[in-house]
Parts: C-alpha cells; sequence; structure tokens
C-alpha cells in the first residue's frame, strides 16, 4: 500500500511539474503592459528610471520572451516556488503567498457550507429517488438536479438578486458588509450576522448548482447497489425494506460517495470565480478574475498553480479514501 | 447434373430456412439493434421533452433570423430609436438647518430613445444599445451552437485518436499519453481560458471578430481528454476479447483494427458523452461571454446580453428591465437540459441491461 502511494505521490509531483511549465508558458503569453501601465506615472515624476522598470521586468522574468528566456526565467520562478516565494502580485501590491492565504478562508467558507448542504439534501434525495426508481418523485427529483447543473452561475445569481435583495429587500445585494453600518469594537456577534445575512444568497448559489451532482451520483450508485445480488438475498431472508435499504445498500453506496466527496474537499479552497465576482464577495476567486483580467502575472501564476496543486491533492485523496473505505480494495 | 442438384438443394434449404422465417416472423418481430436504440430512446419521455427543446433552439436560432430577415429586412445589429418619455423621480431626505428633517422629491420628464419595451414589434423590446432583443436572441443561439458543436466533434476526433492509439499499443505509447492527459486534467479550466483571451485580446493582428475561432481551439484542447479516456478506457477492454483474436489472426492492419474494429464499439459511449458536452461548452462559452471575452461587441451572445444585469455596472437593468436578461438565461437552461435529457436518454438506451 505504502508502495502504491510513494507511486501515486511521485506522478502527482510529476503532473505538477508539466502543469507549471504549461501554466507558466500560458501566463508568459499574457499582455506584460501592466508593468508598463503601472510604472508610467512613476517614470514620468521621476520616481523609477527606466533601469527600474527594467529592472522589475526581470525580476518577474518578463524581459525577455523569447522561449529561451522564458525557459530561463522559468527555472528561476521555480527554484523560488520551492523557496514557497511565488512573488509579489502587481495588483495586489504584496505577495502572491501573503494574498492567497488571506483570501482563501472566505471562499472555503462559503463552499464548505454550500458543500455540507449539498451533502444533507442530496444524498438523502438521491436515495429515495433510486428505492423509487421511475416514480413521480424520482423524475420531479432528477429534473431539478439536471436544471441546476444546467443553470450558469450568473443568471442564477442575478435571478436570486432581482427577486430577494431588490424585490423584496430580505437579502443584501452584494458585498460582505454592510458599508452604511457602524459596528462598535465590540459588536462582534452583530458584525457575525451581518456578515453571515450577505452570504446566504452566494451560498444558495453555490448549493443549487451543486446539490443535483450529488443527488444524481448518490442515485446512479444506489441503483447499482439495489440491483446486485445480496440486496435479493437480503429482500429474501426477510429484512425489512428499510433495513435492506439503509443497513445494506447504503452503506455500500458510501464506498463511491466517500471517495468522490472527500476528492472534492480540496477544491473547496479554490474559490468560486464568477459567484464571487457577482456578489462581490473578496474571496479568492474574486481577487484572482480582477487579477487576471489586469494583466497580474504572478498572482493568476501562483493561483493557477495553487488550484492544479488542489486538484492533484483531491485525486490523492479520494485514492487514500477509497482504500480506507473499502477493505476489499488492495491496491498495487 | 451434380450442379443441378446442389441447386436444388439450396432451394430447398432457402425454402425451408424462409418457411421458418415467415413462421418466425409472425410470432416475434426482428428488430435491428439500431431500431432497438431508437425504441428505448422514444420510450422515455425525458428525451423526447429533451429532443423538442433542443430542436425548437435549433429552429429558433436558425431559422428564426431568416425569417426576420425576410420579413422585416433587419439582423442583429439594426439600431431602432423608440421614442418615449419616462418619469424619472428623483428623492432624498436631508436634515435642515433647523434641525427638522425635509424630504426632497423631483419629478422630471426625460426622452428615452433605447430601452423600449416590450411592444407588438418588438416582442421582447430593446436593449441599451437600441438593438432588438428578440432577434438577437436568435443570433445569440446561433453562436453557441455553433461553438459547442464544432468544440464537441474536434474535441472527440482528438480524443479517439489519441485514445485509440494509447489504448492499442499500450506500453509507453499509453504512458506518454496517458501523463498528458492528466497534465490537461490538473488545468483550471476557467481561469486559463480567462488567460488565453486575454491573450487573444491584446494581440493586435487578431481581428476581433476572428478572436471566438481561438477561444474554440484553445476550449477543444483543454477538452479532448475526457473523450481520450473513455475510448482508451473501452479499448483496453475491448482489445482481449476473442473477435480481435481473430481480426489478428486474419491479418487485417493494425489501422483497419484499430479505426474499424474497436472505434465503432466505443462509439455509444462517446456519443453520450459527446452528448452531455455540449451543455458544457455552452456553459463556458456563455460565462465567457458574460465576462466580456467571448463575440465582441455588437455581436450578440447570450452570455453578454445576461452581464447587462450584472450589478456591480449599476442595478437598474437587473432591477427594472427582466426583458433583456432572463428570456437570455432560459434559453441557455433549455439548451443545456435538452442536452443532458438527450445524453441521459442515449446512454439508457445504449445500455442493454437497462429494462423498464
Amino acid at each position: 500500500m505504502w508502495k502504491y502511494l510513494a507511486k501515486r505521490l511521485a506522478l502527482g509531483v510529476l503532473i505538477l511539474f508539466g502543469v507549471s511549465i504549461l501554466i507558466y508558458m500560458l501566463t508568459m503569453l499574457m499582455p506584460a503592459d501592466y508593468i508598463d501601465n503601472q510604472t508610467a506615472a512613476a517614470l514620468q515624476s521621476g520616481a523609477m528610471t527606466k533601469e527600474d522598470v527594467q529592472h522589475l521586468k526581470e525580476l518577474y522574468g518578463l524581459a525577455d520572451k523569447s522561449f529561451t528566456g522564458i525557459l530561463k526565467s522559468y527555472a528561476k520562478w521555480l527554484s523560488n516556488v520551492m523557496k514557497g516565494n511565488l512573488g509579489r502580485s502587481f495588483v495586489y501590491g504584496r505577495p502572491v503567498t501573503e494574498v492567497l492565504s488571506d483570501y482563501i478562508w472566505i471562499s472555503f467558507l462559503i463552499a464548505f457550507i454550500s458543500y455540507i448542504l449539498e451533502i444533507i439534501i442530496g444524498i438523502p434525495m438521491g436515495i429515495k429517488a433510486a428505492v423509487n426508481q421511475y416514480s413521480p418523485y424520482d423524475y420531479t427529483v432528477s429534473v431539478f438536479a439536471m436544471m441546476g447543473a444546467s443553470l450558469p452561475s450568473f443568471f442564477l445569481s442575478a435571478l436570486l438578486m432581482n427577486v430577494f435583495a431588490i424585490r423584496l429587500g430580505i437579502f443584501p445585494l452584494q458585498g460582505l458588509t454592510t458599508a452604511t453600518k457602524i459596528f462598535g469594537p465590540n459588536d462582534h456577534l452583530q458584525i457575525f450576522l451581518d456578515k453571515a445575512w450577505h452570504l446566504v444568497l452566494p451560498i444558495t448559489v453555490l448549493t443549487l448548482l451543486g446539490v443535483g451532482g450529488t443527488m444524481k451520483f448518490t442515485r446512479t450508485n444506489m441503483l447499482e447497489v439495489l440491483n446486485s445480488d445480496y440486496i435479493r438475498t437480503a429482500r429474501a431472508k426477510g429484512l425489512s425494506e428499510k433495513t435492506v435499504t439503509y443497513k445494506h445498500a447504503f452503506r455500500n453506496t458510501m464506498i463511491p460517495l466517500v471517495t468522490s466527496l472527500s476528492g472534492m474537499l480540496p477544491g473547496l479552497f479554490g474559490g468560486a470565480m464568477i459567484t464571487e465576482t457577482v456578489f462581490a464577495i473578496p474571496g479568492i476567486g474574486y481577487m484572482a478574475l480582477r487579477a487576471t483580467q489586469q494583466g497580474d502575472i504572478p498572482f493568476v501564476m501562483g493561483y493557477n498553480m495553487f488550484l492544479a496543486i488542489l486538484t492533484v491533492s483531491g485525486m490523492l485523496i479520494s485514492d487514500i479514501m477509497y482504500m480506507v473505505v473499502d477493505p476489499r480494495v488492495k491496491l498495487s | 447434373m451434380a450442379m443441378n442438384n446442389e441447386n436444388e438443394k439450396k432451394l430447398n434449404y432457402t425454402d425451408i430456412d424462409e418457411h421458418m422465417e415467415s413462421e418466425a416472423e409472425q410470432h416475434f418481430k426482428v428488430i435491428s439493434p439500431g431500431r432497438m436504440v431508437a425504441k428505448r430512446f422514444f420510450k422515455s419521455k425525458l428525451s423526447i421533452a429533451g429532443l423538442v427543446m433542443i430542436i425548437f433552439v435549433f429552429l429558433f436560432s436558425f431559422v428564426g433570423p431568416l425569417i426576420v430577415d425576410v420579413t422585416w429586412g433587419y439582423k442583429e445589429t439594426q439600431v431602432f430609436k423608440i421614442e418615449r418619455v419616462a418619469d424619472m423621480i428623483t428623492t432624498a431626505e436631508f436634515a435642515g438647518p433647523d434641525g427638522k428633517t425635509y424630504s426632497y422629491y423631483d419629478k422630471s420628464q426625460t426622452v428615452l430613445l433605447f430601452k423600449a419595451p416590450p411592444s407588438a414589434s418588438h416582442w421582447l423590446g430593446t436593449d441599451t444599445s437600441g438593438f432588438d432583443i428578440f432577434t438577437r436572441l436568435m443570433y445569440g443561439g446561433r453562436i453557441s451552437l455553433t461553438i459547442s458543436f464544432i468544440v464537441i466533434f474536434i474535441e472527440t476526433f482528438l480524443g479517439i485518436i489519441l485514445g485509440g492509439l494509447a489504448g492499442y499499443y499500450g506500453k509507453w505509447v499509453d504512458q506518454v499519453i496517458m501523463r498528458i492527459v492528466d497534465i490537461f486534467n490538473c488545468l483550471p479550466g476557467l481561469p486559463i481560458l480567462l488567460i488565453l483571451s486575454a491573450t487573444i485580446s491584446s494581440i493586435e493582428s487578431i481581428k476581433a471578430e476572428h478572436r471566438i475561432y481561438y477561444l474554440m481551439a484553445f476550449m477543444t484542447l483543454m477538452g479532448w481528454t475526457g473523450a481520450a479516456r473513455i475510448v482508451r478506457g473501452q479499448i483496453l477492454m475491448l482489445r482481449e476479447q476473442e473477435y480481435m483474436m481473430a481480426a489478428e489472426t486474419t491479418g487485417i492492419s493494425a489501422f483497419n483494427r484499430i479505426f474499424k474494429h474497436l472505434i465503432p464499439n466505443t462509439m455509444p459511449q462517446l456519443i453520450v458523452s459527446a452528448t452531455l458536452g455540449l451543455g458544457g461548452v455552452i456553459l463556458y462559452e456563455s460565462t465567457l461571454s458574460y465576462l466580456g471575452l467571448g463575440v465582441p461587441f455588437p455581436r450578440a451572445a447570450w452570455g453578454s446580453m445576461i452581464a447587462l444585469a450584472d450589478p456591480s455596472k449599476g442595478q437598474e437593468i437587473l432591477a427594472y428591465y427582466p426583458n433583456m436578461w432572463v428570456p437570455a438565461g432560459i434559453l441557455i437552461v433549455v439548451t443545456v437540459l435538452g442536452f443532458s435529457f438527450i445524453g441521459d436518454g442515449l446512454r439508457d438506451a445504449f445500455d442493454p441491461r437497462m429494462k423498464r
């Protein structure tokens, strides 16, 4: 087992290496006008010299955009990354790692709550739909699940905003805090409630978009288990339908469920770009979209690498969980 | 004489066969596998609903513009200036010097040329630039559908070639191709597409209206791995079967073995995943258009029509002009949902274990 894990880990590192090269090349294609734009004023006022600008470009490896130049700057970037240094963000003026660690938490919070909600809502619905296959309940739930997956996040957000924020005025439209409210230094509860109030709509959007997937996944796997022989045996023994469903069938459905759900955990840190942007929630997705639009090369690079690491670790986690959950599996 | 005998024998045999067949036909019906799939597909109400939805969207976006052009003679970028008088009410509350609160109320009238409400000549009204929204929905659908079909087609083609090679040859070919697949799988889709589209729009030699072709190419590059995985997995399974052994011993070339004997058997799964993938491409395309990175203005796209409602650009349209953005969103949902209904229906229809 350890051998297998070591192999997977090595493979993960190899994949990340390939991904980093690809992302680096792509990011380097991005227009580098950012430095020119940002330093134009400083150049004119004399605060910076042309050498400074050139130096800044060299620092980020943007000066030489030929193939060998990119390779060289990649090597430099990679050695910096090994030391835990992702460079300094142009737009935010701080080290990329600092920006990342500051803003992932709010993204994680939103994603985690909707992840829990998806599990609480999606799994029971999936079980019930599978047990009553082809019943009206099954059809209704399946259609709603597919509708959730067909909704573009920005459209669902706009709809919810129109109804709940503008027409009914229950929830705030955008942002994380109410700008017009002034809180005292000790109003922790009020601040918390205010923030929570702002997060209701974004969490609803993410939950509605994701719950269908969980439900459908549960349904498919549950159906597969329900059609297997040992379920027939359990029924033949005269066990109650409840015991068959929850003790025999669902327990075995748990194997793929736990595997895939645990694999989703790292991804929760990645941020929801569109939803966060529409609701103007200062999470990592929002920051990343802004940085991408403004050509903030170090940040874009760091963020995309971060996402790739999350994906690879998600795959590793679901591999490990597969072994942990299913005693029949012996990986080699 | 001997020949005659043989012929007679043959005739006899066929007679018997025919007789038996006709008898069998009286009791049983022989259905080809294709027809069986079609029968199972049309048995499901959801598949039929999906088919109806997709046919509707197709007619709407490919025949609709022609009808509009022939009858009224305008296209997506025709500007309509429709004058209407709108009341503009401004209210404010302020504290006067005497300590009392006063409210300020002002009603003025302005003449608006754009943003006409729905009317008989413009069913969904006009948008912020005076374009007819209903017509733009049709052209937007054209873009979305065309892109999704082209992307999925090339993607599947690439996937078949690379997945086929990996699955059939195995060993190092498989290793190399599958590691590339792994790497592409770990690329974050939307951020990468954002980077690429930012790059394309910064290159001046690329015309704005050609941008979308580049984006399509990139979407294809990001998406071929799914099809490759399916093809490889299926081939690994099929290649061990007896009929492949037979094909090898009869001396059929490797090319023919892969593309005539293996690939056709992976088709059912590929068709299902391609159908489901069509919706995904439409969602991607509309997201890019929403962010202003898809089809450039003034051409219409569903995503950019919804972008009008972006609250960070002002709440006016989000709050008071749902006619500008809700229909585009509904069309996206109908299209993507239609493709998933059809995809699900096809999967069930292809699966011989499925019985109802």
